[in-house]
Order: C-alpha cells, then structure tokens, then sequence
C-alpha cells in the first residue's frame, strides 16, 4: 500500500467515526420517541434497552476511531459490556415489577410465560 | 473535514438533547414509577451519548472514565427502583389498592425500611408458589 497517501487511513478513521456518531444518535433519538409515544409499559421498556443500547454502542465506537488510543478503547469496551450486561437485566426487572403491581395488561402478552395455565408443559419459572 | 466534523456533531448532539428532553418529559408524565425508571435511564444514556460525542470533537480522553461510571448509576437506579415498586402491594398498611391498575403511583412514604429487610425468601413467594418444590 505504498501509492495511498499517510493522512489516508486517518481520514478513513474520521469519516467512519462520523457516520457511528450520526446513526448513533439518530437511534438514541428513536429510543426516546419511542419512550414518550409509546402506550404501555412494556412498549417502552423495549423502546429505551433495544435502540438504546445500539445507539450507545455505535456513539461509542465513533469515539473510538475518533480518538484511536489503545487506553481510551479499552474502557470505552468496558462501557459496552456494562451496558450490554446491565440493561437486559434492568428491563427485566423493571417489566417484572410492572407485572407484579399489575401495570400490565395481560391480554395484550400473546405467549404469556408469566400463566402457568397458558401453557401444556407447565411454567418456565415465571420469574 | 473539520467543517464537516463540525456539522456531523451539532446533527448528533441536537438528536442526543431532543432524545434527553422527550425523556424528561416521559418522566414527568409518569404514570407509575417504572415509567420514571425507564426515562431516568435513558436519561442516564443521553448523557453518555453527549459526553462521547463531546470528546469525540475535541479528541479528548479525560471525559471517558465518566462514561463508565455514568453506565453503573444508571443501572443501579433502576434497579432499585423496581425492587421496591414490585415490594409496594405487599405492605400492609398500603392504601387501598384500586390505584394499582389506573397506572397512579403511590408516595415514596410507603415504601418502608422493615418492607426492604424481608427480601431473602418471600420475593418469589406471591404469584409463583410452586416455583420452588
């Protein structure tokens, strides 16, 4: 790769970061709509841990070609496993509760795995 | 490029406050706490978000050990949150219970010490009991 010229890959770099930061806060943008538009708890809690995430992770990755230093990706990665560990527990949580003090409407659950008698081979453990 | 840049960071940051400000008003609305929760944490994200894409401007490294710390609170807040919401019918002396359904959450004041002490074998307890054989 003797003809490209040096600034090439950082320019790459750049451009590439650019695109991650827009689609990552175009998809932190839709997790929000989606949190004040949508009409259950359960619309919303997929709206805020699913986009959310995404848009965190490629926010992320735009600022670490941004930045292209080996210290800052490595704890820049240690955001995105925190997130990815956290959140799916976070949502559970939340939408168990929400189960529980009954704020969700159980006829809206197609399989709902929180009735034993919904299924024939017996609960999955409802929690 | 840099103009570019320019541009391409005020585009992200102006999603990342729009998506802050309908996540302020998702917690103002409610209606129950775990509404709250959720808007808190995308809050929580939003403000990651602004801070990665400040430091991407600026190329700046300092900002980041903020992002990991901000990625735990949020956890933890919406965490606790949802234990003690799921707690809050169990209390004996809660108000009437016809507010469960309509989605209005009750005062923080129920929610009390002796209700988070008794947390080891009785959460699985009330809707789930042959769950543990």
């Amino acid at each position: 790769m003797t003809e490209i010229e040096p600034g090439f890959w950082t320019a790459l770099a750049d451009v590439v970061a650019a695109l991650c930061l827009l689609a990552g806060a175009f998809l932190t943008f839709a997790a929000g709509v989606g949190a004040l538009r949508f009409g259950s708890l359960l619309a919303r809690m997929h709206s805020v841990t699913k986009p959310q995430v995404l848009g965190l992770v490629l926010l992320l990755i735009g600022l670490a070609l941004r930045v292209r230093s080996w210290s800052a990706v490595a704890m820049l990665a240690l955001v995105v496993v925190f997130q990815l560990a956290t959140a799916p527990v976070a949502a559970h949580l939340l939408s168990r509760a929400g189960f529980r003090t009954g704020k969700v409407d159980e006829s809206e659950l197609v399989p709902n795995q929180m009735d034993p008698s919904d299924e024939p081979d017996g609960p999955h453990g409802g929690a | 490029m840099e103009t570019v840049m320019l541009v391409v960071v005020a585009v992200a940051a102006v999603l990342v406050a729009v998506a802050a400000l309908l996540a302020l008003v998702r917690i103002e609305r409610g209606p129950s706490m775990l509404d709250r929760a959720l808007g808190l944490d995308l809050l929580a994200a939003a403000l990651v978000g602004v801070i990665a894409i400040e430091a991407a401007w600026l190329r700046r490294t300092e900002t980041i050990p903020i992002l990991v710390a901000l990625s735990l609170v949020g956890f933890v807040g919406s965490v606790a949150i949802s234990r003690f919401a799921a707690r809050e019918p169990a209390a004996p002396d809660a108000r009437d219970d016809a507010d469960v359904g309509d989605g209005e959450e009750r005062p923080v004041a129920v929610l009390r010490v002796e209700d988070a002490g008794e947390d080891d074998g009785t959460e699985e307890s009330p809707e789930t009991p042959e769950e543990r054989p």
